[in-house]
């Protein structure tokens, strides 16, 4: 990324040749992305990041498919740039069938099946939950999509560079991506989108990426995106598996020092990145400061929802009470994390449990 | 550790520095309050203005100063506990026809409150906070002291009557032994980047409208009902729109009589506003309620001090005593103007809070109860 600030400061829309290097670059990023998920180099269109990457897909379809139906079928534990973007298209007179999850956070196909309808124009269900970390049956979701010829989004920002993806297998459409996400930059990401997939830009201006996403290139971020997902694409098959050593032995080592704790989706398919741990009789506020103030950072709920008083949406579609959900631990791994950065956590976080737990009036009674 | 409340003001801020530089370890509190969109749904105007201690800026600018002393920050949401302890209870008392202190709420119940407690569940010991007001232990009588301010024209004690024992035992108040100008001294010597701003003065979540305003719109249509003006005799000279509109005191610019008058009681039953000349907004009786005793344990003998009963007046020589059914019972020894419900009352002996409460009812009978002097 550094040359982009430093050296190359052309537009890549110009013919000049400093435009030109500033093109190939975007185009050699493209091609890196496209290569970690299976796509072709055109099918890749760089915009803003996650968030932009969901909106553009979903009213996207929503916009182009219209004369066709104003029916969308997405899941309960979608991330907000996913539910937020339907919401509002519901308010816009589009219908939308929210899918339930089972107890480990899996959307069962068989719903997406029985939901669809003659004016049925978009399903949108996530790869993995950013929460939790399950992952959902894609593949079979894909293959509903396409006997249905339905459009078929996913949003697969947290699963990207951590489980390997395959856009043709999984028979996607639309494929939303997040740089920071896979160690690149924030406010950078990428939307597949399947060639022949007709969806309508939203912004209009100048028609950079091919009429799909205007305005001048971000090329510092797209060049340290493409850079994260060749790195990441390394790291599939060395990385991941330590990774998810690693987390194994965080929740098996919490459990052993902690009692009345729970992780959720454990019976699923999950990320090898990610931990959702439930501590009951303990104040999720609490934990996560205590956790930060040790220098160990985690979350509640999403990111976006922290210092939020809903509970989260996602833990309260797999079962949870409002109590529960507040009580529940995010925590994230990296191929950056080690086994001292584990040992250190199984270490600290019983003694913040049991403080928050002796200021709990309702842990005593038990 | 203690935990600093930070409001984004410079005083909070500067009770924050003082620690550090005292070499404590801190961490920064910042609560969020309340979030206009709670009453001003859909109007955008209202929801973009910059305002006072419950506004993202204040937040924004306690996040600055945390991350200028290079201390820990965290923002705490307590809307729900900030809707339901103060803002609800606001509202329902100017309904009642009370003049509400909604600050003191706040302190009481949502700040010191949540914050001991959540100062508990990080490992912070005791909870700092920028009030210019002093805490001691008095071992003789066994019990913490809550003292005025050194600096006499900002002292907030006043606010802080409701603090209990258990609070004050964790309570720190650095600003206590220091003026403002010292304070903004400090703030500007260690650079913060607030160091100059503007001090807040209104109630925070009404910001910028009348209170009326604000009540109305939080209780919803049918909270304007109109009613009568009427003279102490009972005679009717006029008719009012909604008794929140009305503080005890307040000018009411009738003068049929060619005197000015005031305001000298509401009467939430009737609805009525009742006005009269200045000498009848002068009474030496009322009871108080809720109240909380810091320098004694309870009110079981008659008691002297010095009674004030609003921020900023005088505080007043009077007697305090038990009455036979239970009620506080304040007696000035001369009679006070505009005595009004729903403000505080706050018992002082020189610079020690001896406790307080609600101001409730004012007697109109100026019987004496036999008291004896400390
Ligand atoms: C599943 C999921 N989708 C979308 C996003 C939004 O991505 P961005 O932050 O790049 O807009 C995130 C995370 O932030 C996410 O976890």
């Amino acid at each position: 990324m550094m040359p982009v600030f430093t050296e190359h400061f052309g537009n890549a829309s110009s013919i000049h040749w400093f435009g030109q290097q500033a093109k190939t670059m975007i185009d050699d990023a493209r091609s890196k992305v496209a290569k970690l998920i299976n796509a072709e180099t055109s099918e890749i269109v760089f915009l803003s990041g996650g968030t932009e990457a969901d909106n553009l897909a979903i009213r996207g379809i929503a916009e182009s498919q219209k004369s066709r139906g104003k029916h969308i079928i997405t899941s309960q534990i979608e991330h907000h740039a996913v539910m937020h973007t339907c919401k509002d298209l519901e308010k816009q007179g589009y219908e939308v069938t929210w899918i339930p999850v089972s107890r480990d956070g899996l959307v069962d196909p068989g719903n997406i099946q029985r939901a669809l309808r003659p004016d049925s124009i978009l399903i949108s269900i996530m790869h993995a939950n950013n929460e939790i970390g399950t992952i959902q049956p894609i593949e079979e979701i894909g293959a509903i999509a396409e006997a249905a010829d339905v459009y078929f989004h996913s949003d697969g920002v947290q699963s990207t560079g951590k489980i390997p993806v395959d856009v043709r297998r999984l028979k996607v459409d639309m494929y939303s991506i997040s740089g920071h996400k896979i160690h690149g930059p924030k406010g950078a990401g990428a939307l597949f989108i399947r060639k022949g997939t007709i969806l309508k830009p939203l912004m209009t201006g100048g028609g950079h990426e091919r009429n799909r996403r205007s305005g001048t290139e971000n090329v510092a971020g797209i060049v340290g995106l493409g850079e994260a997902a060749r790195l990441a694409r390394l790291g599939l098959s060395t990385e991941m598996p330590r990774v998810e050593a690693l987390r194994n032995r965080l929740e098996a080592g919490l459990k052993a020092r902690i009692e009345m704790i729970h992780v959720n989706g454990e019976d699923a398919p999950r990320l090898p990145n990610t931990s959702n741990i439930m501590v009951d009789f303990a104040e999720g506020e609490g934990l996560v400061i205590s956790l930060d103030l040790k220098g160990v950072a985690v979350s509640t709920g999403s990111a976006c929802s922290s210092g939020s008083l809903e509970p989260s949406h996602v833990l309260t579609a797999i079962g949870k009470t409002p109590d529960e959900a507040h009580g529940s631990l995010r925590l994230s791994l990296s191929a950056l994390t080690t086994e001292e950065d584990i040992d250190y956590v199984i270490h600290v976080l019983p003694g913040i449990v049991e403080r928050l737990r002796e200021l709990s009036p309702y842990y005593k009674k038990v | 550790m203690i935990a600093v409340a930070m409001s984004g003001g410079v005083d909070s801020s500067t009770a924050a520095v003082l620690l550090k530089e005292a070499g404590e370890e801190i961490v920064g509190l910042s609560m969020q309050l309340w979030n206009q969109r709670r009453v001003l749904q859909g109007e955008d105007e209202d929801l973009k203005r910059a305002g006072r201690c419950c506004s993202l800026d204040d937040i924004w600018d306690a996040r600055r100063v945390a991350s200028h002393l290079g201390m820990p920050f965290y923002v705490l949401n307590l809307e729900n506990e900030f809707e339901s302890t103060v803002v609800s209870p606001f509202v329902a008392s100017y309904l009642r026809g009370e003049t509400p202190s909604p600050c003191i709420l706040c302190n009481n119940d949502v700040k010191f409150h949540h914050l001991v407690d959540k100062a508990a569940g990080i490992g912070a010991d005791k909870v700092a906070t920028g009030h210019y007001a002093r805490v001691r232990h008095d071992e003789s009588l066994g019990r913490w002291l809550l003292l005025r301010g050194k600096d006499r024209g900002k002292d907030q004690s006043y606010f802080l009557f409701g603090l209990t024992q258990n609070q004050l035992s964790k309570t720190v108040f650095p600003l206590g032994e220091l003026s403002k100008p010292e304070v903004r001294e400090i703030a500007r010597r260690a650079g913060l980047p607030t160091y100059d701003k503007a001090e807040s003065q209104e109630i925070c979540f009404v910001q910028g409208r009348s209170y009326a305003d604000f009540v109305e719109k939080y209780a919803g249509t049918g909270s304007e009902k109109p009613g009568d003006i009427v003279t102490k005799e009972g005679e009717v000279v006029g008719s009012h729109t909604g008794i929140h509109k009305f503080t005890v005191g307040q000018r009411k610019g009738h003068v049929a009589t060619g005197r000015p008058q005031y305001v000298v009681k509401i009467e939430p039953f009737e609805n009525r506003i009742v006005i009269g000349n200045d000498p009848e907004l002068h009474e030496r009786r009322f009871t108080i309620r809720d109240s909380n005793w810091i320098a004694i344990e309870n009110v079981t003998e008659p008691i002297r001090c010095d009674v004030q009963i609003r921020n900023r007046f005088d505080p007043q020589p009077a007697s305090v005593s038990r009455s036979e059914d239970g009620k506080i019972v304040v007696e000035f020894d001369k009679p006070q103007r505009a005595i009004t419900p729903g403000q505080a009352a706050v018992l002082y002996w020189d610079d020690v809070v001896v406790g307080g409460g609600w101001i409730e009812r004012i007697a109109v009978r100026p019987e004496r109860p036999s008291v004896k002097t400390l």
